[in-house]
Order: structure tokens, then sequence, then C-alpha cells
């Protein structure tokens, strides 16, 4: 699984994609989070940190279908 | 309705496509990079957007917009990449019969965009630079 960065996330993981170990791959997006937080604990000081499935935000709840596009959004500041 | 994520907004363009026989007022905010923030001398902005999913987000609110007024014409156009000093970032645009449409739609589309839109900007001081609201 591949996720997308932007902003500070890629600042914070220092690359522009973060791709998951096939075998830690999460079914939801809460646990993607707690998967993502355990790895780079700095995205816990964000003021947020919205998750995106197929170029739509997510619910902690939603499971996350095989072969998804998934993307961290970090506060927005377009405008 | 007319939305873009471009290298440079073009404001003769987006004041040509706002243009509708139908149309008594036409409204066109533009955001503009501006030479300080919190007491900080900016030297320019850095935006980047993830563009599919920035389209989509900014055609909701399009679409929400056009479900509360009565618009003749609608343009939302932002810029990624590096921006200096007075340079523009973003435009909104909205046409419509009477001007009381226009002038609250343009408010909303901008008010929104700002809230849920994926783009993200980097701002440059002398010494530094930080991404915008990335932390309280």
């Amino acid at each position: 699984m591949n996720i997308l960065l932007f902003g500070i996330t890629r600042d914070i993981v220092g690359q522009q994609q973060l791709s998951v170990p096939s075998a830690e791959i999460p079914a939801t997006v809460h646990e993607l989070k707690i998967w993502l937080v355990k790895q780079y604990p700095a995205l816990q000081n964000l003021s947020s940190l919205a998750v995106a499935v197929n170029n739509e935000y997510a619910q902690l709840e939603d499971t996350i279908p095989a072969g998804a596009e998934i993307a961290l959004i970090p506060p927005v500041s377009g405008g | 309705m007319h939305i873009s994520i471009v290298e440079q907004v073009d404001l003769n363009q987006a004041y040509q496509l706002l243009q509708h026989d139908g149309a008594g007022g036409v409204n066109l905010f533009v955001g503009t990079v501006r030479n300080h923030a919190q007491g900080k001398q900016v030297t320019k902005l850095v935006f980047e957007a993830y563009v599919p999913m920035a389209l989509k987000e900014m055609q909701k609110i399009a679409e929400a917009a056009q479900q509360k007024w009565p618009l003749d014409g609608l343009v939302m156009q932002h810029a990624v990449g590096e921006k200096g000093i007075g340079e523009p970032v973003v435009i909104i645009g909205t046409s419509s019969a009477h001007r009381e449409a226009s002038f609250a739609a343009c408010r909303f589309l901008i008010d929104e965009l700002k809230k849920t839109v994926p783009i993200w900007k980097k701002e440059y001081y002398q010494d530094n630079s930080v991404w915008v609201n990335a932390h309280p």
C-alpha cells in the first residue's frame, strides 16, 4: 500500500510517498492512523490529520479498499 | 462553472468567463501574497495541491453555491508553485442578475475553499519557513 504525502507530512516522513509493508496493511483509516503515528510520532503534533481514500475525505471507521488511492491531508492552507 | 488549478491565475480570462447577457453584476475576488505574517517579513510563498482531490472539493463548493444563489457564472482558479509578494494566487468570480447573489456567493466560495480544499502554502521568511496552519 502506497500513501501520498503533501505539505508538512512529506517533510516529517522525508519522502514523497510512504509504502506500508504488506504484512502491516491496515483494514481501516483508524488502524492506518495508529500505524502512522507509531512510525512517525511527529504526526501527532499537527493541528489535524485527515486521510483521503480515492480523493474523498474518509472517516476513522471507514475500511480501506484494496488498490485505493490513499493520501494524508494535513491542515489545509489554500487561498 | 470553471474550476482550475494552474501555474498562474488569469484575471482577464476569469472576467471573460463570467460575462453573461443576463448578468447585471460581476464579482471578482483576488487573493494575493502579502509581505508579512504574524509580525514577520514574508519573502515568498510556495503552494502545492493534491490536484485531483482539490478539483473535486472545489466542484462540491461550486455546486453548493449554485444551489444557494442564482448565478450566471462561476470561476474558481487557484495557483500552485512559487509566488512572490503581490502576486495573485487565487481568483474567485461570480456573476448574477443582481449584485446580492454575486457578493454572497463570492464570499462563500473563498471561505469554503480555505476550509476543505487540499492546497497547502509554505511561508518563507528571512531565516526559515513554515507550512501555514500545520501546528496549533
